[in-house]
């Protein structure tokens, strides 16, 4: 139980990568804050965080102001946020020639304008700690680009920019930013794309098949924990060899 | 109660990790303490925290001494 007592937030937890990694840190022992849009999803991740003392709450984090209430809501309540991770995020994909202004718009405001929020909001309570754990979920597509997802790629690129600047600035005081690039990982978005293309798809990955969520949620689990302490700024990509950067 | 100076130096050795006796009312926080750009930054958080008030970034800017910051607090309770 190596993040005993730490409280964790993670954002977009009702489902896929975000509810596998909610619970991985839950079995490690930390307090997790799971945020899901509706109430719906805020209470179904409550009931499945229950056993472990997790909850759910509401969180948009395109709508103005969100991210900064919802965090100081929770250092009232369960004290300083010790881990965050930054998981909440869509797709609005479309050739380039034909994306409106509205699909850009969406994707940077909730895909990486909100880890830019987020983590700002969590580091005062970071920085007194002497101790905070940054998580960022980006995308292999923001490493290798993907036909019909320049803004997302772009988002998840900008992501990894993000946390390598922010790295610089905030490792003094113990606290390390990564990021955890999935691959092609079986989940709802995954199960949105077309059959032949996820077949085309497969056959890049050395380890011919799809990820799991909880792939994922390891490695997120091992960046949050003291094992990564002389881990930052760095890009764990977990992909089955889909790409090797 | 302590003088607000007096609090405002032990904020300032706090934060900087210095002795309280190293901070005279004119040192400088960079050239004299020994302070880098996020130190900076913490020790206003730690003034807003102390004297319960916000300190705007371009207020902010301008408390680079002791002497300002213990200007900056005592202009801000007066209002």
């Amino acid at each position: 139980m190596s993040l005993q007592g730490k409280v964790a937030l993670v954002t977009g937890a009702s489902r896929g990568i975000g509810a596998a990694i909610a619970e991985a840190l839950a079995a490690e022992g930390a307090k997790v804050i799971g945020t899901a849009t509706s109430e719906a999803g805020a209470a179904a991740i409550g009931e499945r965080l229950a056993a472990q003392g997790g909850v759910g709450m509401v969180l948009n984090v395109g709508e103005e102001g969100a991210i900064e209430a919802l965090i100081d809501t929770i250092a009232k309540e369960y004290g300083d946020i010790a881990i965050l991770v930054n998981n909440a995020g869509i797709t609005r994909d479309g050739l380039l020639m034909r994306m409106k202004d509205e699909d850009w718009d969406a994707i940077m405001d909730t895909n990486l304008r909100s880890v830019f929020k987020a983590s700002k909001a969590v580091l005062r309570g970071m920085m007194k700690a002497r101790w905070g754990r940054i998580v960022n979920i980006a995308s292999v597509v923001g490493a290798m680009g993907n036909a019909g997802q320049t803004n997302y790629a772009a988002a998840k690129a900008g992501i990894m920019g993000f946390t390598k600047s922010m790295a610089r600035e905030v490792g003094s005081r113990n606290i390390t930013v990564n990021c955890v690039a999935p691959g092609f990982i079986d989940t709802d978005m995954t199960r949105a794309l077309p059959e032949a293309q996820r077949e085309m798809l497969v056959q890049q990955i050395a380890l011919g098949r799809l990820g799991d969520a909880k792939d994922i949620a390891d490695a997120v689990g091992f960046l949050a924990s003291d094992r990564a302490a002389y881990i930052t700024g760095q890009t764990l990509h977990v992909n089955g060899g889909m790409l090797m950067p | 109660m302590e003088n607000i100076e007096q609090r405002v130096k032990k904020i300032v050795a706090e934060q900087l990790g210095v002795n309280e006796a190293e901070v005279k009312i004119e040192s400088s926080f960079v050239d004299d303490l020994g302070a880098d750009s996020l130190d900076t930054v913490e020790l206003v958080m730690a003034l807003e925290e102390e004297f319960e008030c916000e300190i705007p970034d371009e207020e902010a800017e301008k408390i680079t001494t002791v002497q300002q910051a213990i200007d900056f607090v005592n202009a801000h309770l007066n209002k």
